[in-house]
């Protein structure tokens, strides 16, 4: 009879419009970043399969919408009402039964995977993240603690991420991993990641933490084994702090204190003022006044950043707790190599260094 | 000259000269005592007790709070109803009122033009992020600017619901007004100090935060949060004051014969929204009222060095802020079911469904708040129930799909503006619904989770479930406030903009947060290849802010047209389209009763409501 036909009709239209929003309307949209980890397998599955769902669902709807629009359209002239149905209980129930079981399905899915996604692995290597504004730091603590601002990852090893941030909350992703995890201030999160392929890559830090929020990156590289280890060696035979310069190791300290994250060295402007040009010049301040940016105005800004805010820059953006992790690691150095070091007599050392 | 003085002399303008004299002599009072006491130099502690002042101010120099004194001092006052004497018709709409008609419509304005503010703003931040690179903004301003819009949209949604209910819900429901007529105003009220302590902030330093205010970031953020911080709660309160005159209305004013399921379906939305207004709103109150108390006294509830948890502030700020989306979802749903049958002259399907499912969507909702959390660091065990029940949103919101096209299938569909916006609302609806379940299951959201797909996800869930549906029901019953018709030719060429337009920024958004692209940037990173698709988005976005100035002129054009529309144009069965116009003061001058079903479109003989009695004689 008449109506069997619409229902052919659609549901061929159905199949037809998966496919093709599957393939050309969300093929341009679904477009995941190369796949770098061993997590990103199954959860590329199942984005897969979330896309194919999208695509029936939307085309479910929409030709049945579409349908009604062209072909039960009024006609010119046409006042009559349409068909008295107000309802049917069999349906009503069976699109309540069908998509209750589709996402407790996934749900399942979702569950196990993310079981796995979290399981400790008794091979893998621990990596500390340190998040500040608007910097990362790395630490190794397997490799006798050396610390980078740069990711560098030994292909094929599972790793663990253990992380917390020193102020603000910041989430840590690199896109081609697939996974994201929050860092907090005094408590420590995991992310699992086993990178599988060598190459270069970023973590983009994804939880809006203020100003810079959007160039707080981080440099990832990915390498064989053999060349982490060189790497590692390298660093680790690094010379004692007491055998460097004052200056190179003030160039240390920018990194590993994040000065890196606001203050450039070329002039440029970030969320501090430039180091270039800074060192023993006339600084003019937001009250109005002026002086000169002499070792004790250096060492006060970086003890007590609010005191001096120069001109058209924001207080509450420095750290406030500097001199305490600056007094740690100088007693930490003189534990471990019986050096007396101070860490901001090299940073300004360091300072003089830069072109001017 | 007369116009001018009405303006002058209009609760706004009296408003906000009385929250600007409070505000600063909190200021004033605070810097006082801590120069007094030696204190040093903060602005925070006068800025807070001068915005809570200024509120006051407001409320006071509008008049919005004049009864309720007398009522203290052991006057009594009458309820004014009506034009003040000597006063043309339209110096209601700037006054304190308390005819629900006129507080929807206030409500309808203030809605629209806040839209246009929070529009403007995401203009603004669309076109710097066309480019790679910072051309137009600064960091700075980019973060005020996009925290901004979304805390600004919200008041928006938020008065853009106050003005559908407000305007409907009585007259759908054969009331005279609403039950707390004054509370009604005060709600209204109340939410423009909101707005401008908003937009103050935004000069005063600006935040950026978003619109989420996470602490640490909102204790160390510029000034502006605080006024931010401020706005949000007293939007929070209206809220809470409109839901409570909304349930009790609903409860006890309804016409002779409306038993619950024979209530139009909009007001089963109604009642879903203010269920979850009533009760969630709350908990954000107490979430910005700690965070408030942190920054400016430094107790600490939030800051883990002073023994305080961030994840705490998360689970209490979601615990409202989850349930709001249905807040501003539903009534757009309600509004979807309510046109359906009319232009497709045929009963809406399953109305009891589509009716239960508005609450198991506001019930569901309630336990789902953690899905904004699943990478924030709270106990794993946490995460996996909160999928699972993040998953279950999809059923009773695939039931409102399925009974809308099982209502339109075989109807006699017709395409007036507001049936097309009815069709837009539902694909874009969909957009937002179905790129759901992807961010529920947590493996897939690892990658999603912050990422533009969430802005994608998020815009078509707004635009499908609350600004077509409200496009829809502003061209649907304008005629009814207006008397007039808008120009159905302006109608279809907004609409005609406005929808492809939308497909392509939601569909852009969520590529390029599949690509990498992170919320609230204000500069990407070239090499994510998204700038072409950020281009396409910004070219989109613009064309959907054009569409909608096209929509304000066909409004206010046609309001000022000599020809009247027709009393029932589109041939409803809703009782508020069966008396010609204008609506009297008091809505039926004749009570009428429900002797049928609402939709009951196509049976023969069928009639919803019946006008008792014979008119009151005209004059007597």
């Amino acid at each position: 009879m008449g109506k069997a036909k619409h229902y052919v009709a659609v549901t061929v239209l159905v199949i037809l419009a998966t496919v093709i929003l599957r393939i050309f309307v969300l093929g341009p949209v679904y477009r995941l970043p190369f796949a770098a980890s061993q997590q990103a397998g199954p959860i590329d599955t199942m984005f897969n399969a979330h896309f194919w769902m999208i695509s029936f669902l939307f085309a479910l709807i929409m030709v049945f919408m579409l349908y009604s629009v062209f072909v039960f359209r009024r006609k010119p002239g046409d006042n009559e009402m349409g068909p008295y149905i107000h309802g049917n209980a069999g349906l009503e129930i069976a699109w309540t039964i069908i998509p209750t079981m589709f996402v407790v399905g996934f749900g399942i899915w979702g569950a196990v995977m993310l079981n796995d996604l979290t399981r400790p692995n008794p091979q893998e290597m621990t990596i500390r993240v340190w998040g500040q504004q608007w910097a990362w730091l790395f630490e190794y603590p397997e490799q006798n603690g050396i610390t980078t601002p740069e990711l560098v990852l030994p292909v094929n090893q599972p790793i663990v991420l253990e992380m917390e941030s020193r102020d603000v909350l910041h989430s840590f992703w690199i896109p081609e991993f697939r996974v994201k995890q929050d860092l907090l201030p005094g408590r420590k999160t995991y992310l699992r990641i086993t990178p599988t392929e060598v190459g270069n890559y970023k973590v983009r830090c994804a939880e809006i933490c203020g100003l810079q929020h959007s160039i707080m990156l981080a440099d990832v590289r990915v390498v064989d084994q053999s060349e982490f280890t060189a790497w590692a060696d390298e660093l680790m035979a690094a010379p004692a702090y007491a055998e460097l310069t004052p200056a190179a190791r003030g160039e240390i300290w920018y990194t590993e204190f994040g000065c890196n994250a606001c203050h450039s060295l070329d002039g440029s402007a970030l969320a501090g003022p430039t180091w270039q040009g800074l060192y023993n010049h006339q600084v003019e301040l937001e009250d109005g006044t002026t002086v000169t940016a002499d070792d004790a105005y250096i060492r006060e800004s970086i003890i007590n950043p609010n005191l001096n805010i120069v001109a058209g820059f924001a207080p509450n953006i420095m750290p406030q707790d500097l001199e305490t992790r600056m007094a740690d690691k100088q007693a930490e150095i003189k534990a471990s190599q019986g050096a007396d070091i101070d860490i901001i007599a090299d940073i300004i050392a360091f300072m003089q260094t830069i072109e001017q | 000259m007369k116009t001018l003085g009405i303006i002058l002399n209009s609760a706004y303008v009296r408003g906000l000269v009385g929250q600007a004299i409070f505000t600063f002599a909190g200021i004033g009072f605070v810097g006082g005592i801590r120069t007094a006491l030696g204190l040093e130099p903060n602005v925070e502690p006068g800025v807070v007790l001068g915005a809570i002042l200024g509120v006051i101010g407001f409320l006071l120099f509008a008049g919005v709070l004049t009864d309720w004194l007398k009522w203290i001092a052991g006057k009594k006052t009458p309820l004014k109803h009506g034009v003040p004497e000597g006063k043309p018709q339209w110096s209601r709409y700037l006054n304190v009122d308390v005819n629900h008609k006129v507080i929807g419509i206030q409500y309808g304005y203030t809605s629209l033009l806040v839209l246009l503010i929070g529009g403007i703003f995401a203009l603004i931040f669309r076109l710097e992020l066309a480019q790679p690179g910072l051309q137009l903004l600064q960091d700075d301003t980019y973060n005020t600017l996009f925290s901004a819009h979304g805390i600004v949209m919200i008041a928006s949604i938020l008065l853009g619901v106050g003005a559908m209910i407000n305007y409907l819900v009585p007259l759908m429901i054969g009331a005279s007004d609403m039950a707390f007529p004054r509370l009604n105003a005060f709600s209204y009220w109340v939410g423009i100090p909101a707005v401008v302590l908003i937009l103050s902030g935004m000069v005063v330093g600006g935040w950026d935060t978003g619109w989420v205010g996470y602490p640490p970031l909102s204790l160390r953020a510029p000034l502006g949060v605080v006024l931010f911080l401020m706005g949000f709660y007293l939007n929070g309160l209206s809220s809470i004051a409109s839901s409570i005159n909304m349930l009790v209305t609903v409860a006890f004013m309804r016409a002779p014969g409306m038993s619950l399921f024979r209530m139009p379906i909009f007001v089963w939305a109604a009642t879903a929204t203010s269920l979850i207004q009533f009760t969630a709103t709350q908990t954000v109150g107490v979430a910005l009222t700690l965070n408030v108390m942190e920054r400016v006294a430094g107790l600490t509830f939030f800051s883990p060095a002073g023994g305080g948890d961030p994840v705490l502030y998360q689970h209490l700020f979601w615990f409202y802020s989850h349930p709001v989306v249905y807040v501003f979802v539903l009534p757009g749903l309600g509004i979807i079911s309510e046109l359906l049958p009319v232009f497709s002259r045929k009963p809406l399907f399953g109305y009891k469904w589509i009716a239960l499912s508005s609450l198991g969507i506001a019930f569901v909702g309630f336990l789902v708040w953690a899905h904004h959390m699943f990478v924030s660091g709270m106990n794993d065990a946490l995460r996996i129930p909160f999928m699972m029940a993040t998953m279950f949103v999809a059923i009773p919101t695939g039931v409102k799909f399925f009974s809308w096209v099982a209502t339109m299938w075989e109807g006699k569909l017709s395409f007036e503006t507001p049936m097309l916006f009815v069709l837009g609302a539902i694909s874009v609806f969909l957009i937002g619904g179905v790129t759901g379940p992807i961010l529920g299951t947590i493996p897939t959201d690892l990658h999603l989770h912050d990422s533009y797909w969430v802005v994608g996800h998020f815009h078509a869930t707004m635009f499908g479930g609350f600004i077509f549906p409200f496009f829809a029901a502003i061209y649907y019953w304008f005629p009814k406030i207006t008397g007039r018709m808008y120009k159905e030719s302006l109608g279809k060429l907004h609409f005609w903009l406005m929808v492809p337009g939308f497909w392509v920024m939601s569909l852009g958004q969520m590529q390029v947060g599949l690509l990498g692209m992170r919320r609230r940037i204000a500069d990407y990173d070239p090499a994510l290849g998204v700038q072409g698709t950020q281009v396409l988005i910004t070219i989109a976005a613009l064309i959907i802010g054009w569409s909608v100035l096209i929509m304000v002129y066909n409004l206010v054009s046609s309001a000022r047209s000599k020809e009247m529309a027709a009393t029932n144009p589109w041939g409803s069965r809703s009782p508020e389209w069966q008396i010609p116009y204008p609506v009297p003061e008091f809505n039926y001058e004749v009570p009428f009763e429900v002797v049928g079903d609402p939709y009951d479109y196509g049976l023969a003989g069928a009639e919803y409501v019946q006008m008792q009695g014979a008119p009151a004689p005209a004059g007597d």
